[in-house]
């Protein structure tokens, strides 16, 4: 392909883009251990991420994935794919979007959201091994808690709020509502919102 | 195939036609203000008038009611702008601004600057499209009544291309007594469009989609209609718009108007042509797609196509990585995180907006280019769909 200048993203995402590595290409044959299956096709971005352990080992053997998404979906999900082969199952169910994100040289604000899914959909299989393998006691559950009682606004709410783009109290209130009722959940909002950007928004060098 | 840059893009914006351009360095000399009186500026104020007799003639209106804007969406919220007037606030304006009727795939800057009127007590109602994206004329007359202001329609819809039955519409609302805008900045210059025939009290035009500069647009504003400056503070354009004149867009919205008489109606002979032969070319070579607009009822250049199971945002890309420049209704290429509301207008579901794509023909694009096109094209929609998780093979 011909590589044009000034890419919309670094060098790193245009390499994983262009040539994205592990894809699942003979699912009916591939010999999966755990599956996750994350997001849906009417929001624009779906994630499937299939895993192979080694029991003794207890690592991540294989990953292969498959993905309906945007360009920032397919380089993420393939540099994760490489990052936590030969992982052990707790490093690799730990790993953090932005590791991946500072791992590709980083990705524009707007487009972090679409790099979630793949590790996201890794967990998701990791707990599906364990459920498989009868090791449910492993099963970690990604609990959501109510931080608005009086608009039901969920900490899951505000993490999305903040991978959209919001950075302040205000911003957050204006995509979920959150604090429009009493407002006393305005300081814990704001805590929220301070520890996802930090979470998901890294400094790059 | 060998690589090659292949602009389709053109609902974007276009390249600037070499006649425009020269024109416009011409004009670079000319830095009177065009409301001085020394002999400086009345060379600006013959330029700028010169234009105006030019886009006037081109949509069957007179000079005096063209005036100038910067940009489409400057015109369209000026029009819509009118209706908040206050009551015995102005002269020109009705007494009484009246609500708004308009539809659900209008460009942004008209849904936005509605949604703005809604936010501030207005009545405004959307009108729905049929799944070609054709407005619902008796769903459209249903909504006008009595106290309807304006009603406003775009005459060529940017994304799909489909064009509207404008002067049916005009009818419906002049029967009740509102005022009729058409947002026409797709249309003037690719389609005939003719102010009287239309029956439009205001419409807007932009220069840089037909081969015109950047930074400025027109708005036809029909005789003794009522009218109210969003940009006040000075007596240019007749004190319908404030701020010294941009002469060298002017001149250059002029110059592409004069060209699009001449060339405007072969050029759609031709676009169209190769229009229907990239769509059968992608027919023929990937399945599973549904082509989105109006089959007949269409600007000539524009085809919007959607693929199933593939993202939009990776298809342009990877085009992009080809050398071919197009557009996406997907979300994740809109920085909103919403697809396309004109595809969802339709009827069409999310992933269908997700996974369509917007191929603007234009005048220097070439039949190399459909090869090129659909040399590319299903080798990047296979790529993509081997990695979906939302394509089932086909067999």
């Amino acid at each position: 392909m011909a590589q044009p200048t000034n890419w919309l993203y670094t060098d790193k995402v245009l390499e994983h883009f262009t040539h994205p590595q592990n894809i699942l290409m003979d699912e009916a044959d591939y010999q999966e251990d755990g599956r996750g299956q994350v997001g849906n096709v009417k929001c624009g971005d779906q994630m499937l991420v299939v895993i192979q352990v080694d029991r003794e080992k207890d690592t991540v053997k294989d990953v292969k994935w498959k993905t309906y998404g945007c360009a920032s979906a397919i380089a993420s999900t393939s540099i994760m794919s490489e990052m936590v082969k030969g992982m052990k199952l707790d490093e690799a169910y730990n790993i953090s979007p932005k590791e991946i994100n500072r791992e590709l040289g980083g990705l524009p604000e707007h487009k972090i959201h679409c790099s979630v899914l793949g590790d996201k959909a890794l967990r998701a299989a990791i707990n599906d091994y364990y459920l498989r393998s009868g090791q449910t006691g492993r099963i970690r559950k990604e609990e959501t808690r109510v931080v608005c009682q009086c608009m039901n606004v969920t900490d899951e709410d505000i993490e999305h709020a903040v991978l959209d783009g919001a950075r302040t109290f205000y911003e957050v209130q204006e995509r979920t509502k959150a604090g429009t009722g009493c407002g006393q959940c305005q300081d814990e909002v704001e805590k929220l919102v301070e520890f996802y950007a930090n979470k998901h928004f890294c400094e790059l060098p | 195939m060998e690589s090659r840059r292949v602009y389709v893009d053109n609902n974007a914006t276009t390249p600037l036609h070499p006649e425009v351009k020269k024109a416009m360095l011409e004009a670079m000399e000319s830095y009177g203000n065009p409301s001085s009186l020394h002999s400086f500026g009345r060379g600006s104020r013959t330029l700028i008038e010169g234009a105006r007799e030019k886009v006037a003639r081109f949509i069957g209106a007179s000079p005096d009611e063209i005036m100038f804007v910067g940009s489409g969406s400057e015109g369209n919220n000026t029009v819509l702008s009118i209706l908040t007037c206050n009551p015995g606030g102005c002269a020109s304006c009705r007494k009484d601004g009246g609500a708004l009727v308009t539809t659900t795939i209008e460009h942004p800057c008209i849904l936005e600057a509605s949604k703005c009127l809604r936010e501030n007590g207005m009545d405004v109602l959307y009108a729905p499209v049929d799944s070609y994206g054709k407005v619902d004329l008796a769903a459209l007359e249903g909504l006008i009544t009595g106290k309807t202001g304006l009603v406003s329609v775009m005459l060529a819809n940017n994304e799909i291309g489909t064009i509207q039955d404008i002067r049916a519409i005009g009818d419906m609302a002049h029967a009740k007594g509102a005022l009729v805008h058409t947002d026409a900045v797709q249309a003037v210059g690719k389609i005939a469009v003719d102010v009287k025939q239309l029956g439009v009290d205001f419409l807007t035009l932009s220069a840089h989609k037909i081969y015109g500069p950047k930074g400025v647009g027109a708005v036809y504003v029909k005789r003794k209609s009522p009218f109210c400056p969003l940009i006040r503070g000075g007596h240019q354009e007749r004190g319908r718009r404030a701020g010294t004149e941009n002469t060298l867009g002017i001149v250059g919205l002029g110059k592409a108007i004069e060209l699009r008489a001449v060339e405007m109606e072969d050029e759609a002979k031709r676009l169209l042509a190769m229009k229907a032969r990239l769509r059968a070319g992608i027919e023929q070579a990937i399945p599973d797609i549904r082509f989105v607009g109006h089959p007949v009822d269409c600007l000539p250049g524009t085809l919007n196509v959607s693929f199933d199971g593939a993202e939009g945002e990776a298809i342009i890309l990877y085009l992009d990585l080809e050398g071919i420049a197009v557009s996406t209704g997907s979300a994740c290429a809109s920085g909103s995180l919403d697809p396309s509301h004109v595809i969802l207008a339709t009827g069409l579901p999310a992933e269908c907006a997700h996974g369509s794509i917007r191929i603007s023909l234009g005048r220097e694009n070439t039949e190399e280019d459909i090869d090129y096109i659909l040399d590319r094209l299903p080798g990047i929609i296979k790529k993509i769909r081997d990695m979906s998780s939302a394509y089932a093979r086909r067999a």
